[in-house]
């Protein structure tokens, strides 16, 4: 603890040294799983990117899918023998790989979309909070506690009950149950480093108040901005999924990953597994995937945890 | 305390009459129940007095009001499906939802405690590491994701329990419970360990931080120099210590596993009020959906505040009505 003030006092006013960056991630890659973790996170973005580049049809290009080809079970070839679908197809003949990644699009557009205006928005009333206390203060403080003590299902159920289906609407939903928790973490922050001797000197240099609030503070709280975001990123597209899958959440012209297995679950008992199968590994290996590098990342730059 | 008690009781009013304002404002304002209600060959006569009989022509405020007065007798209005009073309805449903809620429950403490003990206990070998994965994976797999695993393995695959519905019912003080018939159980089985999986994992961590605290304590170390037994140390005088903590925090918990059995209510096809919201909400039965948001709401403050006040109680070191 005392070496992390001495260092954030050295490099005042906060700009991370190149090297400190190259050693937390040296420290990253020495964990195994969680390289592991962020490698296939990467693929997974990437082939959310790529998908219409990837994919051997645009399952929702009316063209490119035949009826005759609904439910296959996965390996099989298509009706015309030029696709062989390896994961199966759905009840309208899609190819459910295609389908996946198309869903890993929206799922993670979703949830990054959603996270990092949630992100902005915490930060700036967290950050506002703590530098004008008071009164303030403690209203927002109490708007926050009283929404962390509703859980996010239900804050989310609430609004979308009253909005109803569309990508807009998910997002706000995301970004309401989420913004809560990064103006908590955001303010206790900020009143730990305030009482800091790089911001007495800034002080002394007269400078103003936004200027030391944004570029001295706040990037001294992007350690755990990082590590909060990437974990909640996981949180959002599980809640976006379950959301989606109870039928409240994204519309049928975006399928998700969550509404892939909404859609899938009718055929479960029928044996088609398959069709909501897939969707639901894909959904795991994402959330698994960004949780482990969250995991490491706290690790790596939390300083209290550093010996 | 008074002073404390006067304040979150009139600040849970506020936030309840805001709630109600919005979900009210939120359903019937902006998703108008006309169209549902009316045939759509309606004539513009008929569609003005349909409109005039439902009060709908009265300004807001005064359409709030009305509702407003409705809900504090408990009159919700009929919901447009089952035609009944939209609060029976729910509390119809409310005995199914509280035995899976309950289940759930029972399952993560005998599970969740012994589980976090032994993790706690051995939290460098390869059971603690193990217990400790499986918990990470508790709280970060979506509910609706498990559920659809269990069915798959345990009623497709397997075929050894049903993968929906309550089975038979037997009533005790009147009340319908499945869990005393057999075929009852093992339609509770599946989706009360789906229920129980994140409450599981919250017990495990719980259970192993406090363990790990209370062992570096003097107690521990005088216990173990008279020559107790371990499992006597852990199992009598550590219990004592990390019971409360734990069984509160749980208890907390509690409104967060009706909330959360909306979802699996869903997936079991479990005929609670949670999957009842949800049907509501794909046909537009609004009495019904805004009773339900108003009683779920009015629940969690009402927890909130028995557990604030409990605090006080339990751990004197809590100082109510102090601000920060």
């Amino acid at each position: 603890m005392s070496e992390h003030t001495t260092e954030a006092v050295v490099q005042a006013p906060a700009v991370q040294d190149e090297s400190l960056i190259l050693e937390a991630v040296k420290e990253f890659f020495e964990n195994r799983v969680a390289a592991v973790g962020l490698v296939i996170f990467i693929i997974m973005i990437g082939v959310a990117l790529f998908a219409p580049y990837i994919t051997p049809q645009n399952p929702y290009d009316l063209m490119s899918i035949d009826i005759m080809d609904g439910k296959l079970a996965p390996g099989s070839k298509s009706f015309d023998g030029s696709v062989t679908y390896w994961l199966g197809t759905d009840s309208q003949g899609r190819d459910m790989f295609s389908s996946i990644l198309y869903g890993l699009r929206i799922s993670l557009g979703v949830g990054v979309v959603s996270t990092i205006i949630a992100l902005v928005i915490g930060a700036v009333i967290g950050l506002w909070a703590a530098f004008v206390g008071g009164k303030t203060d403690s209203v927002i403080m109490r708007i926050v506690d009283l929404q962390l003590s509703f859980p996010a299902i239900l804050v989310a159920l609430i609004l979308l009950a009253i909005l109803g289906k569309g990508v807009d609407k998910i997002i706000l939903a995301l970004i309401l149950v989420q913004w809560a928790y990064y103006a908590r973490a955001i303010r206790s922050n900020v009143i730990v480093e305030r009482s800091k001797e790089y911001v007495e000197a800034a002080k002394c240099l007269a400078l103003p108040q936004r200027r030391i609030m944004f570029s001295h503070v706040l990037p001294n709280c992007t350690p755990e901005l990082i590590v909060i975001s990437t974990v909640k990123v996981a949180s959002a597209i599980a809640l976006e999924a379950t959301l989606s899958f109870l039928g409240l959440g994204m519309p049928i012209t975006e399928p998700s990953l969550g509404l892939l297995i909404s859609n899938g679950f009718k055929y479960l008992q029928s044996g088609y597994y398959w069709i909501s199968f897939y969707p639901g590994v894909a959904l795991l290996i994402l959330i698994v995937s960004i949780n482990l590098v969250g995991d490491r990342l706290r690790d790596v730059l939390n300083p209290r945890l550093k010996r | 305390m008074l002073a404390f008690l006067i304040r979150r009781i009139s600040q849970s009013a506020v936030v309840l009459l805001v709630m109600s304002l919005l979900v009210f404002v939120g359903v019937f304002y902006i998703g108008n129940p006309i169209d549902i209600l009316i045939a759509p060959d309606a004539t513009p006569a008929e569609y003005a007095r349909a409109v005039h009989e439902l009060g709908l022509d009265k300004p807001l405020w005064e359409q709030y009001t009305i509702f407003l007065k409705g809900a504090l007798h408990g009159d919700f209005g009929n919901s447009f499906v089952y035609n009944e009073p939209a609060l029976k309805v729910i509390l119809d449903r409310l005995p199914a939802t509280l035995e899976l809620a309950f289940t759930a429950m029972f399952i993560a403490v005998i599970f969740g405690i012994p589980l976090g003990m032994v993790a706690g206990m051995k939290a460098n070998n390869w059971i603690g590491r193990n217990i400790m994965r499986f918990s990470i994976l508790g709280f970060s797999l979506p509910t609706f994701w498990v559920g659809l695993m269990l069915i798959i393995i345990f009623s497709v695959q397997l075929n050894w329990l049903p993968s929906g519905g309550r089975g038979e019912t037997v009533m005790l003080l009147g009340i319908p419970v499945s869990f005393l018939t057999l075929s009852g159980l093992a339609h509770l089985i599946l989706p009360a360990t789906n229920l129980a999986l994140f409450k599981t994992s919250l017990a495990i961590r719980l259970t192993r931080a406090g363990v790990q605290e209370n062992m570096q304590m003097d107690y521990v170390k005088f216990a173990r120099a008279k020559g107790l037994s371990e499992t006597r140390v852990i199992g009598l005088h550590v219990m004592k210590n990390i019971m409360i903590p734990v069984i509160t925090v749980l208890g907390m918990e509690f409104g967060s596993l009706i909330a959360f059995a909306v979802v699996t209510e869903t997936i079991f096809a479990w005929p609670g009020m949670g999957k009842l919201v949800i049907d509501s909400i794909g046909v537009l039965d609004r009495p019904i959906i805004v009773a339900y948001l108003l009683i779920t709401v009015t629940m969690f403050i009402i927890i909130n505040l028995v557990v604030d006040i409990l605090y006080s109680i339990l751990d004197p070191r809590v100082r109510l009505g102090q601000e920060r």
